[in-house]
């Protein structure tokens, strides 16, 4: 078997296998795995409504998904990107509340208050790491639950005790009217753009700037990039700076497109800890990060149509779901498994 | 022999799907046989060309709270009408995050249902804009308030059910010290925090109060803890309003009780009657708790609707006088002489002769 001719078998017979023991567990549950499916598909490419809330649910997963990823690269394990969504979320919404200003000035001034937090927030550990060794992984968890209840009380304080803030000025809105008539009202908002420049944004940082090289060199090996001499700490820094950035575009996503405001959380918003599967399901390259966020995020809202299309109860849609995932993700499995297939073809000639 | 693993994986994997599979209809029997009555049902005996849904916040259909009253509403409004689940009678869609209740509303616009709720604040923004999207949908939200002529706002007077509470309290501590432990700090649990305050100062305002506010609705270790500390100040009786938060509260006060019979640990339970909850072997360690009926105003509203009369554009509120707000039987917890005196303090807020404040001073 040649080479190409596996690498486009496992990813389908990964989707395959995945989507045949959903099937299973939907027929023992008692429901009809064809309705089901059917469901699932109508709620991702049903009609062009849903089509556009698919568009949008992958938008802040694109985001999120390339925050985790560019840590990674660096060698870091960026856990806090819910909490630098979250801070992003914030800062975009206020912005977008507190002033109103031509829309040309306010839409990028509030994305970029949303990135410059995110930033901030991915600095603290980066500054730690650096200078005393103290381990991301830990300070990012740390920190997520700090941007979660302090922006829980800045949400109080801007809305005079209330629990969300007031709709954003349609000045800082990136809703389109365009894309809202193409989609039936769906959500659709321009910052798919935006996430998708932003893959080009990161592709170009990593292979064809200084700095990217250098970040991925202290991320195969701190040692060995500082005896080539590169300044090992700023790195570590810039890249938890720079994902933290990418985090907080995700949470202006949510803030300025899908929900116009923001309303205190009682938990994590999900999108930051599925960024990490997204990274690694497109294994950290920013053209990997776009099949999964596409993966991820059509999934994730097509599901929601199983309960209401097929009757079938969101418990086990989830399973469902994640049992997908779960083959896509082992797809090195199958690859063993294709390959071990094949040798025994040639010993048996 | 590599046949021979790759059987050994499939059939490990067919095991593993069987089981997680089966795991699944334990849970869900109930509503798998509803399911299929509706499909069997459908179009076959419509007695009422009415039909009526809703969407649960993130706290889902199950959460021994408002999601679940209101499905149990839903479910008794269809049972009288002879409607069906599914299509064309009643029907409910859960949501797992903020994102979905857009959707999940429009879903059930797009299938036709005359009336559909939005259960909780949290579905304030959603509601707003998909009621200026579809003008002829009639949208029901419950605890918020959405101007639009189609929607029907329906709010609860929390506080007057909580001041119940805080007479019952003040009236029966030994300590002289009693608890309040919120889930998040928003309105609603505010006027909970108000009422039951006001409570404990009008039946002895020489008894303190101790307020803690835990910031989720989902995390009973941080309300176990609360509890805890509040124990071991010297409060004996504690009121949660703090949804799943507060089941920690219980399994504290449960802790307390088995480890010392005689231990004096109370609690106060909210939103649906939660004496099941503190069994502990022979002893009960509920000792009443404020009921919203978003039961009864779903099943009223749904009622309004049916008989054309939905009260689009106006703001509903439920409360001690019009069976919206109560307190539940406590079971012989609370003396008879205290009863009369809690019932005493009822009558006068039904007669408007105390009126409850929502906010705390």
């Amino acid at each position: 078997m040649s080479n190409r001719v596996t690498n486009i078998l496992v990813p389908l017979v990964s989707v395959i296998l995945g989507l045949l023991v959903g099937a299973i567990i939907m027929l023992v549950s008692g429901y009809n795995p064809l309705i089901g499916y059917t469901a699932l598909w109508n709620g991702i490419f049903g009609d062009l409504y849903t089509i556009g809330e698919t568009l949008r649910q992958i938008t802040p997963y694109l985001l999120a998904g390339l925050a985790v990823a560019f840590a990674f690269r660096s060698g870091l394990f960026n856990i806090g990107v819910e909490g630098q969504l979250i801070v992003g979320w914030f800062a975009a919404a206020y912005v977008g509340v507190a002033v109103e200003l031509p829309k040309i000035i306010h839409l990028p001034l509030a994305i970029l208050a949303a990135a410059v937090a995110g930033a901030l927030w991915g600095f603290v550990p980066g500054l730690l790491k650096a200078k005393f060794r103290v381990h991301e992984v830990i300070v990012t968890i740390m920190m997520n639950y700090i941007a979660l209840h302090v922006t829980n009380a800045l949400i109080k304080t801007v809305s005079d005790g209330g629990d969300r803030t007031e709709r954003i000025f349609t000045s800082a809105s990136l809703r389109s009217e365009f894309f809202q008539n193409l989609t039936e009202f769906s959500r659709l908002h321009y910052g798919i753009l935006l996430a998708l420049i932003m893959v080009g944004v990161m592709w170009l940082i990593l292979e064809k700037t200084t700095l990217g090289y250098e970040l991925k060199a202290v991320g195969f090996n701190q040692n060995a990039s500082e005896y080539a001499g590169m300044n090992v700490n700023k790195n570590i820094i810039l890249a938890m700076v720079i994902s933290g950035a990418f985090a907080g575009l995700a949470g202006s996503m949510e803030a300025l497109g899908t929900f116009e405001y923001v309303s205190s959380k009682g938990g994590f918003t999900g999108i930051g800890f599925d960024g990490i599967a997204v990274a690694l399901l497109g294994m950290n390259t920013p053209l990997g990060v776009i099949f999964g966020a596409t993966l991820f995020g059509s999934l994730k809202y097509g599901a929601l149509n199983m309960p209401n299309e097929a009757g079938i109860p969101l418990e086990i849609v989830e399973i469902v779901i994640a049992v997908i995932i779960f083959f896509v993700a082992s797809g090195y499995i199958i690859r063993l498994l294709l390959l071990r297939a094949a040798n025994k073809k040639k010993e048996a000639k | 022999m590599t046949k021979r693993k790759f059987g050994l994986g499939l059939s490990l994997m067919l095991a593993a799907g069987t089981m997680l599979a089966a795991c699944g209809s334990d849970e869900d029997t109930s509503s798998t046989d509803t399911g299929n009555g509706g499909e069997g049902g459908e179009g076959t005996e419509e007695t009422s060309d009415f039909s009526v849904a809703m969407v649960t916040d993130v706290g889902g259909v199950d959460d021994k709270s408002f999601n679940q009253s209101a499905w149990e509403g839903l479910q008794k409004f269809g049972e009288e009408n002879g409607l069906e689940k599914g299509d064309g009678g009643f029907d409910y869609l859960q949501s797992q995050s903020d994102a979905d209740y857009n959707t999940n509303l429009n879903n059930l616009i797009r299938r036709d249902f005359d009336v559909v709720f939005g259960i909780g604040f949290l579905m304030e923004g959603a509601v707003a804009e998909i009621a200026a999207q579809q003008p002829d949908a009639q949208i029901a939200i419950i605890d918020a308030v959405v101007e639009a002529d189609n929607v029907a706002s329906v709010l609860f007077k929390e506080q007057e059910g909580a001041f119940l509470a805080g007479v019952a309290a003040a009236l029966m501590t030994e300590t002289g010290k009693v608890g309040f432990v919120g889930g998040m700090d928003i309105p609603v649990i505010e006027r909970f925090e108000a009422g039951f305050l006001a409570g404990v100062e009008a039946a002895n305002a020489d008894v303190e109060v101790d307020v803690q506010y835990t910031g989720a609705f989902d995390k009973a270790e941080l309300g176990k803890t609360t509890a805890n500390r509040m124990y071991q100040g010297g409060a004996d009786i504690i009121f949660h309003a703090a949804g799943g938060t507060g089941n920690g509260v219980f399994t504290e006060a449960k802790e307390r009780k088995e480890a010392d019979a005689d231990a004096n640990v109370w609690v106060i339970g909210v939103d649906s009657d939660q004496y099941d909850e503190g069994q502990v072997g022979d002893a009960n360690i509920t000792l009443t708790s404020v009921l919203k009926r978003v039961d009864n105003a779903v099943f009223n509203i749904s009622e309004q609707a049916m008989n054309g009369e939905f009260p689009g554009g106006e703001t509903v509120v439920y409360g001690l006088a019009d069976d919206g707000i109560d307190l539940a039987d406590s079971r012989g917890a609370i003396p008879e002489d205290i009863m009369t005196q809690i019932e005493e303090f009822k009558q006068q807020i039904i007669d408007g002769d105390i009126t409850v404040p929502e906010t705390v001073e």
